[in-house]
């Protein structure tokens, strides 16, 4: 028997000309199962006596709600970056934390007469890791922009105060692709990292020892989705930061 | 295949020191006072993903030369 470790995700079949694979079809189950969860904590939704699933729910958003205050400083702030680093966190983990239910490797689908596994971790797909963290930058550098006004976002980079300022803004831009890159390999380096050694002390000696490599992959499985949204939300609190040169200056105008 | 080999080698050198340091401080922060550890603890894990983030990359690229 082989070992079958790839890069690039399966492609199970196409549709037209849309290949999919069997990460995309682990991300719609993965989203479809957590809007379910949430959608029917809203329909038995009760104030006075919360069951436990409710509970559970509650619990999880206001300790995330306060910590996220803590970092962000302003509670208007928090409000509008809130939802997307919740919601990333839940993906993340729950994306994560998938991998782990037992058997869901053995479900395959016979593609021209070799079987391939029609799940497979989302995250360990560079492609969903990079849109997500496209979406994170994106959002950065608009906030940014809202924050600063465009001359101000431009002339971050482009600083003609002295040629130290300007090369260190020149570096800024080099900071942000590389904010970039760092995002998206943390995540997906951990997690496609934690398949391949899976795969690797299965195939070697496959009883009772891949069990540490499994729990590390589970800490890290926890740890890199927190991880992702906190840096999100770090980053937007950088790029909102108002500088005490840039108030002096709105004050005396 | 050597290059894989040489990468994640020379990759994983710095985030071992740099998590052993993170983890020692941390131990005698909870060492001075034992009743903050429960919020020492999730900081230290926090920190050390992010040390252990240059480790990552180094075995990213050892990967992409041996599977991509």
């Amino acid at each position: 028997m082989e070992l079958n470790i790839s890069l690039a995700p399966d492609i199970l079949f196409y549709i037209g000309s849309l290949p999919v694979t069997n990460t995309l079809i682990g991300s719609f189950v993965i989203s479809a199962v957590i809007i379910a969860a949430m959608l029917l904590v809203k329909k038995r939704l009760k104030k006075d006596t919360p069951g436990k699933f409710q509970n559970l729910v509650e619990f999880l958003m206001s300790g995330a709600y306060d910590f996220v205050v803590s970092i962000i400083g302003s509670e208007k702030k928090a409000k509008k970056i809130f939802p997307l680093a919740f919601t990333l966190f839940i993906f993340i983990l729950v994306a994560n934390l998938a991998t782990f239910i037992p058997g869901q490797a053995a479900v395959t689908f016979n593609r021209g007469g070799e079987s391939v596994a029609i799940f497979r971790a989302v995250m360990a797909d560079y492609g969903m890791v990079f849109v997500m963290t496209m979406i994170t930058v994106i959002l950065v550098q608009i906030v940014a922009i809202a924050v600063h006004g465009p001359f101000g976002y431009m002339g971050k980079f482009f600083n003609f105060k002295s040629p130290l300022s300007f090369f260190l803004g020149l570096m800024d831009i080099v900071g942000e692709l590389a904010k970039i890159v760092s995002l998206s390999f943390r995540l997906f380096g951990n997690i496609f990292a934690g398949e391949v050694l899976g795969a690797v002390m299965l195939f070697l000696a496959p009883f009772l020892v891949p069990l540490p490599f499994m729990f590390l992959g589970l800490l890290s499985a926890v740890v890199q989705a927190f991880v992702f949204a906190v840096l999100t939300v770090v980053f937007v609190k950088l790029a909102s930061e108002i500088e005490e040169e840039e108030l002096v200056e709105e004050a005396s105008m | 295949m050597l290059g894989a080999g040489i990468a994640i080698g020379l990759g994983a050198i710095g985030p071992g020191i740099g998590e052993g340091i993170a983890a020692s401080k941390a131990l005698e922060a909870i060492g001075r006072n034992p009743e903050a550890s429960g919020k020492i603890v999730p900081l230290m894990f926090v920190s050390m993903a992010i040390a252990e983030s240059t480790a990552i990359y180094a075995l990213v690229i050892s990967l992409i030369i041996l599977f991509g």
